[in-house]
């Protein structure tokens, strides 16, 4: 036991990354129903963009937190970019398309990114400055929490409950929700369906990128694989919690994180993403559509 | 229809200028705004690399140079094919030139027997010509066809996502290499039992994931074969771990013992061999009672089941079917390398199968060897383009997906023509 609270913020940390980029995938699937393979390269562009900004400044000498606060948001607006450059290019002249193209229209722009990112970065694990001064807490049973655990836990609490304010009380949040109902009738009421396209991905990709400099900073070194595993967990947890919901993406992360979390301390850590896939296959064949999610009835 | 090839033909330069666009100042303009737009996008991970272990911090100004310029450009190819794939949308022939090409050949008998004749005399004769290296590469790019049309049930035909594809091809792999290791079975007692376990497991990973549709099992397949993957990354006691397993045995020929050339030229004429028997195969299949069964679930789900069609059995048949020739493939591949690790069994390598069948042409077995021809060759050849090489993949699945759905040479369902002859004579008594 004496190591439970220790296993516990680790998967809490873990749950809320995972979360931060699960929302772009189950809002981007609930409103046009894509999986955007791409995500994870774009939570990865992130963590890069966040990379070169905390590196030029921190020559230039200025403080720990601003460098931080800056990389957030270079990274937010670059990743944010890229997610709108995306969908114009890859799949947006797909819609109507049949449902395999877009997808597979996906997977290459998520192979390309990941060789774009290679080739002009570098393929080595980058060392990623230490941009959350790192305390240590100790409770009395001798666990270590950090502060940057602590600091990633509230960062994406308090993104959770924005998005979810935003959608529930803007205007912008009560079309999306309704184009996400029907995107045709959506049309017709006067919604520029369009627009609202773009604005998940640019949501969603700011969410990645906020995650992406959060865990770089943890973690201390990204390469441009990182984006590949995550996005294939994230999913994963998006679709635990039943694709297309957003409280469902931010419970499923959070269940695959303890549970990776505890597999890993308890069991072995050799096998920790086979413990992620068989969670996924194991509540796939008793719930088909995920923790939250609504059986669709099928239109014939 | 007859207004928009007359736009097309008449002014191509002004078509191409102005494509989309009221003027061609208009175009210029957006041009512009594109180039401006992509040199801010890339600026960050294109021009500055910083080390912060070192702290230096190199800039490559000269790069946005070549993205203003290539994408000036390229935004106006871009527009003049999204409105070209515009104006072609309702003309009900959109084929390519290789396409009215293989109709043509296949359409005349004489014509036909003569270009299968010709193929037939350049695979004799081609590793006799050429060297060892590229006899190698021709074997690589044979496996990868006969991949391909395996993959090409399960997703061409059935439509069924399948990210996974590539555990299958490894288990056949390991089963070969861990029997020859253990217990010295050799190449052609495994063939079928790679066959056979591809198709197990194929059955096997079917069951939990009939339930689930479309995206759903992408993801499930995806998992299972990193599980798969992982496993034999992990469990080093059985499959050595990341360091694989070497000197497997290669073919034999009646315990004829053959040299370097001659056990390469003897897998090429294995692998002929092997691909002829997936294109008479699946050729069959195709066209079968469970063939068309496939075509109906991947068009319509439930329209299918109403028809009466088990879809239980037709999905199992499908994975087995596809899971079946990666297992033969994966033996043949560990025998042809003679050495296995499970890096090559990584999500990329499903990845590039499953794009040579899209690529070539979702359920037409001319498209998927078109497209592992151009996928797995041509890479290859250019060696120079090497570390591009995934770049330009990417952007190619990108590319054709946008402007051409239905992959480089689209399939053609068998038509059965009811000749009158019996009838007419009848009447005539």
């Amino acid at each position: 036991m004496e190591y439970f609270l220790e296993l516990f913020m680790g998967g809490l940390t873990r749950g809320s990354i995972y979360a931060l980029i699960a929302l772009g995938y189950t809002m981007v699937y609930g409103i046009i129903e894509l999986i955007n393979f791409a995500h994870g390269e774009i939570y990865m562009i992130g963590a890069f963009t966040g990379l070169i900004v905390a590196g030029l400044l921190t020559m230039y000498g200025f403080p720990g937190v601003s460098i931080l606060a800056i990389a957030i948001v270079c990274a937010v607006i670059w990743s944010a970019a890229y997610g709108y450059t995306i969908e114009k290019v890859a799949y947006k002249p797909l819609r109507g398309a049949p449902r395999l193209s877009p997808l597979i229209s996906a997977i290459g722009m998520s192979i390309f990114l990941q060789n774009y990112v290679m080739l002009a970065q570098t393929s080595d694990f980058l060392p990623f400055p230490e941009l959350i001064p790192e305390f240590a807490f100790m409770d009395k049973m001798g666990s270590i929490i950090s502060s940057a655990e602590l600091v990633i836990i509230l960062a994406t609490t308090a993104s959770c409950v924005g998005l979810t304010l935003f959608i529930k009380f803007t205007k912008l949040g009560k079309a999306m929700r309704a184009t996400a109902q029907n995107r045709k009738m959506a049309m017709l009421v006067g919604i520029n369906v369009d627009m609202v396209i773009s604005a998940t991905f640019v949501i969603g990709s700011s969410l990645a990128a906020v995650g992406g400099v959060l865990i770089a900073s943890h973690i201390g070194q990204i390469n441009y694989y990182i984006g590949f595993i995550a996005g294939i967990k994230a999913f994963t947890a998006a679709v635990l919690g039943g694709i297309g919901s957003i409280p469902g993406a931010m419970l499923g992360a959070l269940v695959l994180g303890l549970t990776e979390a505890f597999a890993t301390g308890y069991v072995s850590s050799d096998y920790e993403d086979v413990f992620a896939f068989l969670l996924l296959v194991l509540i796939l064949i008793f719930r088909p559509s995920g923790i939250m999610g609504r059986e669709k009835t099928q239109k014939v | 229809m007859n207004n928009s090839s007359n736009t097309l033909n008449q002014g191509f330069l002004k078509f191409f200028f102005t494509a989309g666009c009221d003027s061609f100042a208009h175009a210029m303009k957006k041009s512009l705004l594109a180039a401006l737009w992509f040199v801010f996008l890339t600026f960050p991970i294109m021009v500055i690399r910083v080390n912060t272990i070192e702290k230096t911090v190199v800039w490559h100004w000269e790069r946005i140079g070549y993205i203003a310029v290539s994408i000036f450009f390229g935004s106006f190819v871009w527009r003049w094919l999204l409105a070209r794939k515009e104006l072609k949308k309702d003309e009900s022939r959109n084929e390519t030139g290789l396409e009215v090409l293989l109709t043509k050949v296949q359409s005349n008998a004489g014509l036909k027997y003569a270009a299968l004749g010709l193929i037939g005399l350049i695979a004799v004769l081609f590793p006799q010509v050429v060297d060892l290296y590229q006899t190698n590469i021709m074997i690589s790019c044979l496996v990868y066809i006969v991949l391909g049309l395996g993959l090409n049930i399960v997703v061409g035909l059935a439509g069924l996502l399948d990210l996974g594809y590539v555990a299958f091809y490894a288990i056949g792999a390991y089963a070969y290499a861990l029997c020859n290791m253990h217990w010295d079975i050799g190449f052609w007692y495994m063939l079928p039992v790679g066959a056979i376990l591809g198709a197990i497991l194929g059955i096997l990973l079917g069951f939990p994931v009939l339930r689930l549709r479309g995206d759903y099992l992408a993801i499930v397949t995806l998992g299972f074969g990193e599980i798969i993957r992982l496993i034999l990354e992990n469990w080093g006691d059985v499959t050595m771990g990341p360091s694989g397993i070497s000197s497997i045995a290669r073919p034999g020929l009646f315990g004829v013992k053959l040299g370097v050339i001659a056990s390469t030229e003897y897998m090429y004429y294995i692998m002929i061999g092997l691909l002829i028997f997936t294109i008479f195969s699946v050729n069959r299949l195709q066209n079968s009672r469970i063939g068309r069964a496939w075509l109906a679930l991947r068009e319509d789900e439930i329209a299918c089941q109403a028809m009466g069609i088990d879809k239980v059995k037709t999905k199992l048949m499908a994975f087995a079917l596809g899971a079946t020739w990666a297992g033969m493939a994966g033996v043949v591949f560990a025998a042809k390398t003679t050495f296995i690790n499970p890096a090559s069994f990584t999500f990329w390598e499903s990845a590039i199968i499953l794009s040579i069948v899209v690529i070539g042409g979702m359920g037409s077995i001319r498209g998927v060897i078109a497209g592992a021809i151009i996928l797995v060759l041509l890479p290859e050849y250019l060696r120079d383009f090497a570390e591009f090489r995934m770049l330009l993949f990417g952007a190619i699945m990108v590319l054709v997906m946008v402007f051409r759905p239905q992959g480089l040479i689209s399939a053609k369902r068998k038509i059965y023509a009811y000749t009158a002859t019996n009838t007419a004579s009848a009447g005539n008594e």
